[in-house]
């Protein structure tokens, strides 16, 4: 376990010594800042927007920084052939996957606390209202869903030729996921066999992430989810979780590193 | 061949000559860069100025994005509702999601009726297991914003408005919850008057504007003309369009008959009152204030 925390650490030392955090970070925030200074018929009061925009960059700076991070930890590895003196410490290959896994998560839930406690301290400070127990469960939701992807990208690196293809295909299937995810049995409804089928599969097979989406309820102040759902959400993220790292796990023991 | 231009680089320039460029001090450079940037400067300085000024900004947007500024109008419009429902929310793929924005029913003055509120139910029934649970993490009911949340929904109003200038609805649903539901009649005429000069033919504009001075400011004189320009402009329509825009002459024309009947100008008001019968689906309520005028006015002709 120590060896698995040891790895963990070494990235998230790699994430604050990267300047993608903080990058991502500045951006978001001056973007924030500067729609919140907008005046709308001279009413100071309005703050729906401001959450909705600062919502919206949180999760696609969440992202970047969760499928970018992950995406180069085993390639980059092989690459600089740092990968055969870890492996010779001894850390088996799970070890290695597991590590990296809890690495890239941790580092994300950093990034994902300053971006949150980003958020609540300005939309505090322009609506005078502090729903903490809303956010933290929003903050969750938002970790564990960056945890399915994380896992999912993870299994990724290990298949794809390049970081590259990998970031840009594991963020068109987690957008899709988030935009079509929920929707997708009334697509395969209207579709001639076999497609039908293979959506409505694809409908029960793939990890729901659009769930751990609680955007809506943070903008619209629109009370909370209750812990009961979001404790089996938490649990479903963890089978998924689970699975990924499995199957990453597969295909890294057969892999030969000297390719 | 290889031998032959080992000393040259691109199109047969000697690579030394680089070597030379490197060696340049960045103080040079970064001058060299600071006269570029001034002559840029005083190149587009002139085009600049012929470029609209801040404050035009649906002049800007136009200039962005062309005729795409329309869909952004429209989706900024669809945010307004999105937000009035508080995220409750039929998407593309809902059933429902191409009924009349209820932002625009409600600036018209309709009250949302039990049948409503069940057609607005797009989630219906759960489909399976994945839905049911998915539930727990959206918001399935339908509630408007009040207590002066609705101020939530401007600045979608104010970006839909800049986007596409020409949408009508836009300022009369802007005008309508800034002032009945915000209490800002001034800037609600403001935002009205922005509309008007976009769309000076606006019988609808003209409309809301006159109810904001009979309303909320009890100018009814402004109103009277306010209503009798809408009047007017409506009456220059083609034919076609004012036999589809039937209800809102109807509009007008009864509630400037209503305004001098406040007034006590009884022949315009039976004039107007006249003209709604042969608008109004159901005529009798308009034959029946008719009748209350006529009375009105031999109680004013007996009195000494």
């Amino acid at each position: 376990m120590n060896k698995t925390f040891a790895l963990a650490g070494v990235v998230i030392k790699e994430l604050y010594r990267r300047k993608d955090f903080y990058v991502l970070f500045v951006l978001s925030a001056l973007l924030t800042l500067v729609s919140g200074a907008a005046s709308f018929f001279h009413d100071r009061n309005i703050v729906g927007y401001i959450k909705d925009i600062s919502m919206m960059l949180i999760w696609i700076s969440a992202l970047i920084i969760a499928v970018t991070t992950t995406a180069r930890q085993i390639p980059a590895e092989r690459e600089a052939r740092t990968i055969f003196p870890l492996l010779a410490k001894p850390v088996s290959r799970w070890q290695l996957i597991v590590g990296k896994f809890l690495g890239c998560w941790l580092a994300t839930g950093l990034a994902l606390l300053v971006f949150y406690v980003f958020f609540a301290v300005l939309i505090g400070a322009r609506e005078h209202q502090w729903p903490l127990a809303l956010y933290f469960e929003a903050a969750w939701m938002h970790w564990f869903m960056l945890a399915i992807v994380i896992a999912m990208v993870l299994w990724g690196s290990i298949h794809f030729a390049a970081p590259s293809s990998t970031t840009t295909i594991c963020v068109a299937v987690v957008v899709g996921i988030l935009v079509l995810g929920g929707h997708l049995r009334q697509l395969a409804l209207v579709q001639p066999e076999p497609m039908q089928t293979v959506l409505t599969v694809g409908y029960f097979l793939m990890p729901h992430l659009e769930w751990y989406n609680l955007q809506d309820f943070v903008v619209f102040g629109s009370g909370s989810v209750g812990v009961g759902p979001v404790l089996l959400a938490t649990l479903y993220a963890a089978v998924w979780v689970a699975i990924f790292l499995v199957l990453a796990w597969v295909g890294f023991r057969r892999k030969n590193l000297n390719t | 061949l290889g031998g032959h231009f080992s000393g040259f680089g691109l199109g047969g320039i000697p690579s030394q000559k680089f070597e030379h460029l490197m060696k340049v001090s960045p103080l040079v450079i970064l001058f060299a860069l600071v006269v570029l940037g001034f002559t840029l400067a005083l190149r587009l300085a002139p085009r600049l100025a012929e470029r609209p000024q801040p404050g035009q900004s649906s002049k800007v947007m136009g200039v962005m994005v062309g005729e795409g500024r329309k869909v952004f109008a429209n989706q900024f419009f669809s945010m307004a509702d999105i937000y009035f429902h508080s995220g409750y929310y039929p998407s593309v793929f809902d059933q429902g999601a191409e009924t009349q924005k209820e932002i625009i029913a409600a600036s018209h003055g309709k009250k949302e009726t039990e049948e409503d509120e069940k057609k607005e139910d797009f989630l219906g029934k759960t489909r399976d297991w994945v839905d049911a649970f998915g539930r727990h993490f959206k918001i399935t009911q339908h509630t408007h914003l009040e207590g002066n949340k609705e101020r939530e929904i401007l600045p979608w109003i104010r970006l839909s408005a800049d986007a596409n200038p020409h949408k009508i609805e836009t300022y009369t649903v802007g005008a309508f919850f800034l002032w009945e539901h915000l209490g800002q009649p001034d800037q609600a005429e403001q935002f009205l008057r922005e509309g008007l000069r976009n769309n000076p033919n606006s019988y609808e504009i003209l409309f809301a504007l006159g109810r904001i001075y009979r309303d909320a400011y009890h100018d009814v004189i402004r109103a009277r003309n306010v209503f009798e320009l809408g009047i007017t402009k409506f009456r220059a329509l083609p034919a076609a369009v004012q036999k589809e825009e039937r209800i809102a002459y109807e509009e007008l024309v009864v509630n400037l008959a209503f305004l001098e009947e406040q007034t006590g100008h009884y022949d315009e008001a039976l004039k107007w009152f006249e003209l709604a019968c042969t608008l109004a689906p159901f005529p009798d309520q308009m034959r029946k204030e008719m009748e209350l005028i006529r009375e009105k006015q031999a109680a004013a002709r007996k009195a000494p």
